[in-house]
């Protein structure tokens, strides 16, 4: 029996080396523009006591280099040209209302601060909502328009004008009161090994973040940087795709996008990025 | 119990009688060790070198750094490094280690590679839609025998 050098695994796991991946400076800070200030390091909430983490951060801090580059002047950041699109449609009267965006709300920097709360618990529909869901009642309710996709183009190009108006303003989204069920919910399915390799979101971004998987660099898995602008897909990816996309890696059958489950994990992932800024259209690989 | 032809092979009458254990029908010892052969045959270490290494095989690199296997990019830090485990470890805790690391590592977030079933929502593959059917294990019972003989020669 070696069961004795059961323990040795801890002291190996300092050792593995990896080979030719770019790594992160993991101690940068990111300033925007020369000016923007973003907190990408922050004291974890205390909601997350017990989970071994006590310092929350950006997913920015765990990009390579030149990643992190992209996202500090918003003349090399591709997603804020999704939000040139979005200032349009902001403008734009649709539906049988008349209504346009602006018409009710002003000018988009009107709406800051409003990224850094949602997921919300709204009174009157006596539901937590997504960004997206809000934006869709308003559509269809206040103005008579179409719903727009669940994470597809014009819905996210808006969620990424709305963010970037708030950057730099802390993630503060509430779990207790009328939301604490869906924020229990969510919590639980962080928890909840999946698939047939049995892995949770907390065996990857909890337990090994700053490790490498394969050539990934795993991070915290926040999500203060949506809508993400990827490199590797070469457009703006939403909350919920990014949580599908995870879940299926685990070999098993996804949530849908928009479903109520993700909305709950949403509000949760959203909670423990809270006292991180608000720092989309963020850019990562 | 298919497990009595399997010492044919123990024994060393060569490869007369093969059987091969299924997933839910293996045993594992106190220390989650399987003694014999899933497969009924032995492994060959450079097959299992490959499924080492195969993204949509055993992976083991995503997790694990493996000297002999540098000329494969990209090697992990969730586990710890596999170099000398051949002689860290017994054949037999391998083969446990392999089959379903959980019966050795509690909680760990190390895959078991040749079991069916017990997971919450498991997929086709990696599509993310529900599976069909019973699940096939993420190795067969030949390809854990085979990453356990490479296993083997991991020596310090
Ligand atoms: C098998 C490992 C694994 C599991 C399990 C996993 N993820 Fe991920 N996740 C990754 C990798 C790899 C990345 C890309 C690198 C990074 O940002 O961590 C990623 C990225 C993310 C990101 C993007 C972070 C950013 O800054 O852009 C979010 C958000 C995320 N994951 C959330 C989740 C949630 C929620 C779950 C559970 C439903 C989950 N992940 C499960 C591996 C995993
Ligand atoms: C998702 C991550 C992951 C994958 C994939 C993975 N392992 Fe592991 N493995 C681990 C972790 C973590 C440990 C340490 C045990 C623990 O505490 O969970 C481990 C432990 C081991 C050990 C014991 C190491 C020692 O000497 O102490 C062996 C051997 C091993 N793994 C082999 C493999 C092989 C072979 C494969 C592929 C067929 C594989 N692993 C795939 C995560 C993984």
């Amino acid at each position: 029996m070696k069961k004795t050098l059961l323990s040795a695994s801890a002291v190996c796991l300092a050792m593995a080396v990896p080979f030719g991946s770019v790594m992160a400076d993991e101690n940068a800070d990111l300033i925007i523009n020369g000016e923007l200030e973003i907190t990408v390091r922050a004291p974890a909430p205390a909601h997350m006591e017990g989970s071994g983490i006590s310092e929350i951060m950006s997913g920015w801090v765990f990009r390579a280099t030149e990643t992190q580059a992209f996202e500090m002047d918003d003349f090399e950041n591709p997603g804020m040209i999704f939000t040139e699109a979005a200032i349009d449609a902001w403008n734009t009267v649709e539906g049988e209302a008349g209504e346009s965006c602006a018409s009710c709300h002003g000018t988009p920097e009107d709406m800051a601060g409003v990224s850094a709360v949602y997921p919300r618990w709204n009174e009157g529909a006596g539901e937590v909502r997504t960004m997206t869901t809000q934006i869709n009642d308003c559509r269809t309710e206040q103005m008579g328009a179409e719903a727009w996709d669940y994470d597809k183009n014009d819905m996210l190009n808006m969620q990424a004008l709305l963010a970037s108006v708030s950057r730099g303003m802390p993630v503060d989204v509430a779990i207790d009161g009328p939301a604490a069920e869906t924020w229990e919910m969510g919590r639980e399915l962080y928890y909840t090994r999946t698939g047939q390799l049995d892995l949770s979101c907390a065996n990857c971004h909890e337990q090994n973040y700053g490790n490498l998987i394969r050539a990934d660099h795993l991070s915290q898995g926040m999500i203060n940087g949506f809508p993400t602008y990827r490199l590797n897909n070469a457009r703006l990816n939403g909350v919920h795709s990014r949580f599908r996309g995870c879940v299926r890696d685990t070999r098993a059958e996804t949530y849908s996008v928009g479903s109520p489950e993700f909305v709950a994990l949403e509000l949760y992932v959203a909670s423990r990025g809270n006292g991180l800024s608000v720092e989309g259209p963020s850019v990562r690989n | 119990m298919k497990r009595i032809l399997l010492s044919a092979f123990a024994a060393g009458f060569g490869t007369i009688a093969i059987a091969e254990t299924a997933p839910s029908d293996v045993t594992f010892g106190d220390y989650g060790q399987v003694e014999m052969s899933v497969s009924g045959a032995a492994g060959d270490p450079a097959a299992g070198r490959e499924i080492m290494a195969n993204r949509g095989k055993g992976n083991c690199i995503a997790c694990h750094q493996v000297t002999a296997l540098e000329e494969f990019p990209f090697h992990g830090e969730v586990g710890p490094s596999l170099d000398g485990a051949g002689s860290r470890w017994e054949e037999s805790d391998l083969r446990g280690i392999v089959t379903n690391a959980k019966m050795t590592f509690p909680e760990s977030v190390m895959p078991a590679f040749y079991m069916v079933d017990g997971f919450i929502r498991p997929g086709n593959g990696y599509t993310g839609k529900a599976a069909e059917g019973p699940l096939d294990p993420i190795l067969t019972a030949q390809e854990i025998e085979d990453v356990v003989a490479y296993l083997m020669t991991l020596q310090d």
